[in-house]
Formats: C-alpha cells, sequence, structure tokens
C-alpha cells in the first residue's frame, strides 16, 4: 500500500527509528530525533518534526508500541519502544540494506575496473 | 503481510479519532520542544535563544502534524469528505438548480433503468431454466402462418424421440390449446381454467422442479391412467390458497376427478415464455394414443447433450425429420417433415431484438440529452461561479483540485438523480411485469437485479463525467486575472461561454429531433396498422366460451348450438349471434385443402386455416360475405359438407373461375363451396391473410371448442349479464367465463407494436420537453446578459417590435441548426428502425414534415418568453442597474 508510496528518506527514517530503538530501548520522540543527530554526526538533514510522521506510520504497522511516562527531568512524555514484530522486520530490513550495499559496493567497484581496460 | 492489514485498520480508526490524536500530538510535540529548549538552555544559550533554536530544529510545527496526518489517516478521504460538504453547502445555496437537475437527472435515469430491465430479462438474461443454452425449439423450415406448420403429430414426435442422437430429451406441448378449455366443478359456480398438455418429460427438459409435490410419473401418459394434474403457483395460490394438502387431493374438472400430484414453482411462467399474455392454471399429460389421428398438434422443445452444437444437432434433424412418417397407421399420407432447430431463447426472444435495441437507443439517447441539458446548466452555474473559482486558484487551489471539486458536484448530483431514477425504473418495471395483457415474452420475469444495479451506477458515473467535464474544463482554463479584472458582462470569454451554450443546444434540439421522427414513424405505422381492413369489426363484437354436454352426439350439439344462437339473439340490443370454435388472432389451426380435380401446385393439400362455425358466425363478426350465401342450420342438421372459402382460396384453386358449386377436398371428404368471404386476417393485424375456410359444424366436421359471438349495438359489456343468464338456462354448469371484446383480440395482437410506439413516445416527448427547457434557458440567460445593452439599443430608439424579433429570431437560428443537423440524423435512424415500419417508408415526408414544424413551433415559445421580457426592458432602469 502506502510502502511503494514512501520516498527513500521516508523509507529510512522508518529503519533509523528502529535501529535506534533496539539499540537505546525505549525512548520519546526528542530523543529518538537526538539520537539520531548524533549518530549521523549531524550529516543528514532531519527536520525533527518529521520523526512523528514516521513515529505514527511504524506504530500503526504494529512495530512499535507507545506510552506516555515521565521523562529524567519529570517532564510527560510519549515512550515508544520496539515490539517483536518489529525487531523481526529490523532484522529484515537490515539484511536488505546490508545485501544492497555489498551488490551496489560490488557492482560501482566492477565500473571502475571497467574504466581501466 | 500482516502489517498491511493492521496498518489500514488503523488508519481507518485514526480517520475517526481526529481530535483525540490531533490533541494527544500536539502534546507530544509541545514536550518535545520543551526538551528541546531545555537542553538548549543547559547547554547555555540564553533562553529567548534557547527556545528560536528548538523551533528551527524541530522544523515547521505546522507542516509535522500535516505529515503526521497524512501518514496515520485516510488523506483521500479526508479531501473528498470536504469536497462533498462544500458540494452540499453550495447545492443547499442553490437548492433550486439542484432540485431541477435531480429530476431531469431521474427522469432521464430511470428511463433507462426501466428499459435495460427489459432488455436485460428478454436479450441479455438466460432463459430461466437451468443450462438454457441447450435448450432448443424445433419446427418445420419455412413455417407457413398458423401454429400447425410449427407442430407435430405424435407418431413424428416419437419416431423422433427415439431416432436422434443428439438429444438428452425431446418432449413438447400442445400447440392448439384455447383459453377456459377446462370447468373447475366444486364450487358455487364452475370456474374457467386454462390448462396446457405437456409430452412425457417436458418439465424434465426444461429442468424444472415442482415446489410442491411431484412431476407426471410415466404410467400417466397411457390410456384410461388415472387422470392426473400440476398447478400452475398463481392458480394455486389464487385458487387454493396456496394450501399445501391439495397435493394428492383430486379435483373435479370438467366432471372426472383429477388428482393433483404437485405445484409448479413460482419461477416457472409457461405463458411468459411458450404463449405471451397467456395466463396458464394447470398442466395435464398428453397422452400419445389419444391423439395418433389427430394430425400436428405437438410444438417441440428438446435438450441437446452437452457439447452438441446446434450445427451438429440441425445436419442430423435434416437427415431424420425427412424419414418420419406422418402417421404409421396411414404410410400413404407421406412423410414430408422438415425440421429448423432453434435456440429456445433465440426462437422467443429473437424477433423482439430490433425493436429492443431500438429502444435502448432511444433511452440513451434521452440520456444525452439530459446530459448536454445539465452540461448546459452547469455552464450557466459556472459563468456565475467563475469568480469564486478564480478566487480559489489565486488561494493557492490548483487546477485538479478545482476539476475534482466541480466532478465531485456532478457525481452528488448524478448520484442523487441515480437514486431517485432507480425508484422511478423500479416502479415501471413492477408496473411492466404485471401488464398481463401485453403479449411479449417473459415480460413477467422483468425486474430490477444486479446487473440492472451495474448498469445503473454505470451510466450515473458516466453521465456525471459526460455533463462535468465541459463545464470544469471551462473553468479550470480560464484565465485568473481576466475573470478576476472582468466585472459584469460584455467581456470575449462571455462570449466564448455563449458559443458553447449554443453548441449544447442545437445538440440537444437534434437529439429531440431524431427522437421525434422515430416516434413519428412509429405513431404513423400504428396509424396504419389500426386501419389496415381486418376483414371483420371487432368493435361492438364480443365472444364467451360455451360449455355444454351433447353427448358425443352431432345432432344434439347442433341444437345446443342452435339453441344458443336463437335465445342470444333474442337479448335485447343483440344483432347477431354466431359460434365458432376459433377465433382470428388467437389460437389458430390449420388443415389442407385443395380443389378437386384441381391442379394448383399439381394438386397438392394446401395449408388452410380452418373454423368451425354456425350460421350467423360470420354476420356477428363483421365478415363480408361477396358471393354465394352463409351456412344454415339445415347444413348442420342434415351433415352437409358445404364450405365457405376466402378470397385467397377462391383465387388460388379456381383463378378466373366463379367457385360457387365447385368441390373443395378437406377434412377427408369432399365439400361443396357455398360462398366466399373478404380475406380475414386471422394471426395478426400486420399480417397478410392466409388461406382460410368456415365448415358447418357438422358430424364431418368436429369443432374443438365453442364461442358464442354476439354483436350488439350496446357496449358489450353491458351486454355481458344477460348473455351469460341466458346461457345459465340451457345449461346450469356453464363456468364464469369472461365476455370478451373482439377488440382484445385485435389490441392483444397489436400490444406489442403499442408498447414501443408508446415508449418510444413518451421518451421524444421527455426529449421535447428537456430541448425546451434547454433552449429557454440559454435565450433567457443571454437576455439576462445583455440587458444593459438591450437597454442601449432601446435608448438609441430600437422599438419594442425590434427587440423582440431580434431575440425570437436568434432563437430560431439556433433551432433550424438542431433541425437540419437532427433530420440527417433521423435519416439514418430511420434506416435502423425500417423493419419496425408499418406502411411507411423510414423517410416519410409527411412525418419529417410535421416533427421538424413541431420542433420549431416550441422552440418558438421557448423563445417568446424570453424575447417577452426583453421587449419590455425599461431603458433607464436597464442603464441604471450596472
Amino acid at each position: 500500500m502506502s510502502e511503494t508510496k514512501l520516498d527513500l528518506l521516508q523509507g529510512t527514517l522508518d529503519l533509523m527509528v528502529l535501529q535506534t530503538l533496539e539499540a537505546m530501548g525505549p525512548l520519546h520522540g526528542y530523543g529518538i530525533a537526538r539520537r539520531i543527530e548524533q549518530v549521523s554526526g549531524n550529516e543528514i538533514l532531519l527536520n525533527q518534526g518529521t520523526i512523528y510522521a514516521s513515529l505514527v506510520r511504524v506504530q500503526q504497522r504494529g512495530w512499535i508500541a507507545a506510552k506516555w511516562g515521565t521523562s529524567d527531568n519529570n517532564r510527560k512524555a510519549k515512550f515508544y519502544s520496539i515490539t517483536k514484530a518489529g525487531q523481526k522486520q529490523l532484522a529484515r530490513d537490515i539484511a536488505y540494506w546490508q545485501r544492497l550495499a555489498g551488490v551496489m559496493g560490488r557492482v560501482l567497484g566492477m565500473q571502475s575496473e571497467g574504466g581501466e581496460q | 503481510m500482516m502489517h498491511f492489514v493492521r496498518e489500514a485498520l488503523n488508519r481507518l480508526r485514526s480517520f475517526f479519532r481526529k481530535g483525540p490524536l490531533d490533541r494527544e500530538l500536539d502534546a507530544e510535540m509541545a514536550s518535545h520542544i520543551e526538551m528541546a529548549i531545555e537542553e538548549n538552555v543547559r547547554r547555555g544559550l540564553p533562553p529567548e535563544e534557547a527556545r528560536r533554536h528548538a523551533l528551527v530544529q524541530f522544523g515547521g510545527v505546522q507542516q509535522a502534524r500535516e505529515r503526521q496526518r497524512e501518514s496515520r489517516g485516510l488523506p483521500w478521504l479526508d479531501v473528498l469528505m470536504q469536497d462533498l460538504r462544500f458540494t452540499f453547502r453550495t447545492l443547499r445555496r442553490d437548492r433550486g438548480f439542484a432540485i431541477v437537475a435531480v429530476l431531469i437527472l431521474a427522469l432521464g435515469i430511470g428511463a433507462n433503468v426501466a428499459v435495460f430491465s427489459v432488455v436485460n430479462t428478454i436479450l441479455l438474461r438466460p432463459l430461466p431454466f437451468p443450462a438454457a443454452q441447450q435448450l432448443v425449439r424445433i419446427v418445420e423450415k419455412n413455417p407457413k402462418a398458423g401454429e400447425s406448420s410449427k407442430t407435430y403429430t405424435a407418431d413424428a414426435t416419437q419416431d423422433f424421440q427415439q431416432q436422434n442422437r443428439s438429444f438428452q430429451s425431446v418432449s413438447g406441448y400442445f400447440a392448439f390449446t384455447g383459453p377456459d378449455n377446462y370447468k373447475l366443478i366444486g364450487g358455487d359456480q364452475p370456474v374457467p381454467l386454462t390448462g396446457i398438455l405437456v409430452a412425457e418429460g417436458f418439465f424434465q427438459t426444461l429442468g424444472v422442479k415442482p415446489s410442491a409435490g411431484r412431476l407426471f410419473r410415466s404410467e400417466e401418459f397411457v390410456q384410461h391412467a388415472q387422470p392426473v394434474a400440476l398447478l400452475s403457483y398463481p392458480f394455486w395460490k389464487r385458487q387454493f390458497g396456496g394450501d399445501r394438502s391439495i397435493v394428492g387431493r383430486t379435483i373435479d374438472l370438467n366432471n372426472t376427478a383429477v388428482t393433483v400430484v404437485g405445484v409448479m414453482p413460482d419461477t416457472f411462467d409457461f405463458g411468459s415464455v411458450f404463449s405471451p399474455g397467456a395466463k396458464i392454471d394447470l398442466f395435464t399429460p398428453y397422452i400419445m394414443d389419444d391423439f395418433r389421428n389427430d394430425g400436428n398438434d405437438l410444438a417441440l422443445i428438446g435438450r441437446l447433450k452437452p457439447g452438441v452444437t446446434l450445427a451438429q444437432a440441425q445436419s442430423e434433424a435434416d437427415q431424420l425429420f425427412p424419414q418420419l412418417y406422418f402417421e404409421h397407421k396411414h404410410p400413404e399420407y407421406g412423410k414430408h417433415y422438415t425440421g429448423q432447430l432453434t435456440g429456445l431463447k433465440e426462437y422467443v426472444s429473437g424477433k423482439l431484438r430490433r425493436a429492443l435495441i431500438v429502444l435502448w437507443c432511444a433511452v440513451g439517447l434521452i440520456l444525452l440529452i439530459v446530459c448536454v441539458n445539465l452540461s448546459n446548466l452547469l455552464l450557466a452555474r459556472a459563468a456565475a461561479r467563475s469568480k469564486e473559482f478564480a478566487m480559489r486558484g489565486a488561494l493557492g487551489a490548483g487546477r485538479g483540485r478545482l476539476m475534482r471539486q466541480l466532478l465531485t458536484e456532478s457525481l452528488v448530483l448524478s448520484g442523487a438523480g441515480a437514486l431517485l431514477g432507480l425508484v422511478l425504473g423500479f416502479a415501471s418495471v413492477f408496473y411492466l411485469a404485471h401488464q398481463g395483457s401485453l403479449a411479449l415474452p417473459l415480460l413477467s420475469m422483468v425486474r430490477v437485479d444486479g446487473a440492472v444495479l451495474a448498469w445503473t451506477l454505470l451510466i450515473a458515473v458516466g453521465a456525471a463525467v459526460l455533463f462535468g467535464l465541459t463545464p470544469s474544463l471551462r473553468i479550470s482554463s480560464g484565465n485568473l486575472q481576466e475573470t478576476l479584472k472582468e466585472s459584469g458582462q460584455g467581456a470575449s470569454a462571455s462570449r466564448k461561454h455563449d458559443r458553447m451554450r449554443s453548441a449544447l443546444v442545437i445538440t440537444e434540439v437534434a437529439l429531440a429531433c431524431v427522437l421525434l421522427v422515430g416516434a413519428g414513424l412509429l405513431l404513423r405505422s400504428f396509424l396504419r396498422v389500426l386501419d389496415v381492413d381486418l376483414g371483420f369489426e371487432p368493435s361492438r363484437a364480443a365472444a364467451i366460451s360455451v360449455d355444454y354436454d351433447d353427448g358425443r352426439s352431432a345432432a344434439k350439439r347442433a341444437a345446443i348450438w342452435q339453441e344458443a344462437v336463437r335465445r342470444a339473439s333474442l337479448i335485447p340490443g343483440v344483432e347477431a349471434a354466431g359460434i365458432s370454435d376459433n377465433l382470428p388472432m388467437s389460437r389458430n389451426r390449420s388443415w389442407g385443402v385443395k380443389a378437386k380435380g384441381g391442379d394448383y401446385d399439381s394438386g397438392k393439400f394446401q395449408g388452410v386455416f380452418v373454423y368451425i362455425v354456425s350460421p350467423g358466425y360470420i354476420k356477428s363478426m363483421g365478415m363480408r360475405l361477396v358471393e354465394g350465401r352463409d351456412i344454415n342450420w339445415a347444413d348442420l342438421s342434415d351433415n352437409q359438407a358445404v364450405v365457405i372459402i376466402n378470397e385467397t382460396v377462391a383465387r388460388k384453386l379456381w383463378p378466373g373461375q366463379n367457385p360457387i358449386g365447385r368441390t373443395a377436398l378437406t377434412g377427408g371428404t369432399e365439400a361443396r363451396v357455398i360462398g366466399v368471404i373478404a380475406d380475414v386476417r386471422e394471426t395478426g393485424a400486420e399480417d397478410a391473410a392466409g388461406w382460410q375456410i368456415y365448415l358447418p359444424a357438422s358430424k364431418n366436421f368436429g369443432p374443438e371448442g365453442c364461442y358464442l359471438v354476439v354483436r350488439s349495438k350496446l357496449p358489450p359489456g353491458t351486454l355481458a349479464t344477460s348473455v351469460m343468464r341466458t346461457l345459465r338456462q340451457i345449461n346450469p354448469g356453464q363456468p364464469a367465463t369472461e365476455f370478451k371484446p373482439i377488440q382484445n383480440l385485435v389490441d392483444h395482437a397489436t400490444s406489442p407494436r403499442r408498447f414501443f410506439f408508446l415508449l418510444v413516445s413518451i421518451f421524444a416527448g421527455l426529449g421535447l420537453l428537456l430541448a425546451t427547457l434547454g433552449i429557454y434557458g440559454v435565450v433567457s440567460y443571454s437576455v439576462t446578459r445583455e440587458t444593459q445593452q438591450i437597454g442601449i439599443r432601446m435608448a438609441l430608439g430600437a422599438t419594442q417590435e425590434r427587440v423582440l424579433f431580434d431575440v425570437i429570431w436568434k432563437t430560431l437560428r439556433l433551432a433550424f441548426i438542431g433541425i437540419s443537423a437532427g433530420v440527417v440524423g433521423s435519416l439514418m435512424f430511420a434506416r435502423l428502425i425500417a423493419s419496425l415500419l408499418f406502411g411507411t417508408a423510414p423517410n416519410d415526408l409527411p412525418t419529417f414534415a410535421m416533427m421538424a414544424a413541431l420542433l420549431g413551433t416550441v422552440a418558438l415559445l421557448a423563445g417568446y418568453l424570453p424575447a417577452r421580457r426583453a421587449s419590455r426592458i425599461d431603458p433607464i432602469i436597464a442603464l441604471r442597474t450596472n
């Protein structure tokens, strides 16, 4: 359905959200956004607000669960955590990405060799 | 794949929980920003800067909200709901327009629903039998008029049943049943019934199962078997109140105890398939041995074996039929049969195909006119709303979004029209299905089913796109700036608008013209049919089926007949009375006839319609004796073998000679010709007369039924009770048969033509009305728009007459172009319906002229009202208003 409509960035963001939650445990939207910014070394341009479209989409697919709770400095926030289905999906996505990256690497490598001949 | 389903469900749920979800999101985003500010403050930024920084990091709050909504809900549905809400709001504001549009659409769609239901039932849907495509009707090749050449003898039927390899089964029914051929005894009064004799395996061949009880068994098809009957569903309901315990009980039919073995299902309507317009009450076994000597009387149907094609079966039939004897006991009668196999469906409805397709085209035209009309109305609205749309465009609505909005409007209108149209269509279908007197096959099975609903949906959407497209293209192609700048009238865009509206009106007039000419041609044909010299005078004559017990004695029968005719003649107001066993345009039967010693067609017997009659019948029917004398009572009592022939027989058998006194061979004996009558149209008003003979009911010629025909000065209805009283005096057991005007027979025979003519006329009337509305709308609108201009002209000295004339001239010009195009279209359409016309050429000049004149006149009237308004414009007021 809407999967096909997702552009690369959206799909990528969904995967980043899943991986962040898998690695960090339950987090709120701000935490996730900050974490992604930090890990990516601020190399991707991310409007933090866009994370919420991704969160609600992934949540509706049943890959993450959400619960209101209290943050470290006593602020009310919605905490997201990855579900069983989410972990499976994450594994699938990682495998896909690694395969794709491998293939891309090989293909691009071949092109430079071909240039020499 | 689970997550697709879950996501879809969640999206749907979110769609209905917008409020809470939005509030939750807002809270979440607020806490997000607070946390960001806190972190920035911790990093040492001043509070104001920390806040600014947090907001920049977050991006647009509103955009984030929108994107979240889009990915959690059903954005297209949101847009649709928005469009719908807006549509309803605008339509409510423009209530008059909405009501007119929906009504027009409902008429157009309703007519289409009704006609499609009929077309679907008669042409498209298979017959209501299992594997109906295997069913075949078998008749003689090149059948002459009359059922006798469409039927076979018992012997021939049995031989064919045994010899063929193509059919699972072959069966048939007795084709010469007249109405009211049974009487049910037991109540206060005997009840007249119509029963059909069916051969063994008839229902099994059709694949019909009884709704109660069982079908006939083999042992019930032998002579002297216990008499049994199957009831038709309507008769069972009517006579026995749907009492299931009737199965197994005996009823008294014609003084014979008959056991009811079963009831046929509601879905089985023998009449509607085999004898349109006939009501059949019960079925009894056709016992072959009872009919061995009776000639052709079985109408045959067969069910092909699976995998056998019609062509294969036909080639087998071509070999078998010429080998079938007419009668085993009389091999000298020879074997002359042929067998033409036709799919039962094709046989039943094939003749109607063209008429129905024409009808379908006619309603299609109506729908087109409706669409054109609505296009026009919408264009007028579009002109009035062009600023609104330009404004919305300026505020950022895309072209697609605007068109979508307009299309939503069209769909809402046509959807409402379709709903109302379905109600109209449903009502007309219900009415049609209960028109028992219409001689159209399968009519009782017409209903609104899934196919009809699908068709309705299709034409509703099609219509919406069709009539919504032009205005939406016009609107969305407009130049924003121009439109916004434009104030009031006179701009070039409006003139383009006007041209398009005129083109639409011309189309409408042309389409209406085609319909009108079609209806006119059919009307003229119908009048021609009514004008046909039938050879008898149906008005003021009526017939009643008479019951008597003659103990199988010809002398006793002659006495009863004479008494009945004598007493009937004495009833005040009666001019003439007579009896025949057969009436024209109802059941028919033919025998062979040839001139003694004659050589017409090498002296072979020719098929001839036979009427066994009493003296006075010819007079009571209003038939004309052109030579010789009528039969007299002495011919009956003395068993004289005399015959009255019609002009066709006289001309063919004794060309150029006086036939009176000659001898004809017929009915197995020699008969002296005593009279010649003018030809009677015996099968229908539109079929030329065939060969006919009239024989006295004597020992030589046994009648099959008895209809007392009475001609009077009074309307037949007023005589019914006195005729019945007279018959009861002779025979207290006379059932309460109906005293039917002979006109009914003629009406029944012409009913399909009347049906088509009436429907096409209604559609033509509708088309005319819509075209008139269209003309009126356009002219009236242009007058309104040009009020100022007209005012100026009048201020400059144009007279009222001049203004009136100009507007009317404009109208007539539109009408004239439309009519010219329509006449060309009609010439083509008329060729399509040429085979449906009777005594009328498809390019019949008077019809074309009349219809063109009618359209022109109506256009004139439609233009006159706005023209008069224009001529009464007060220049001062007109110039002041702008």
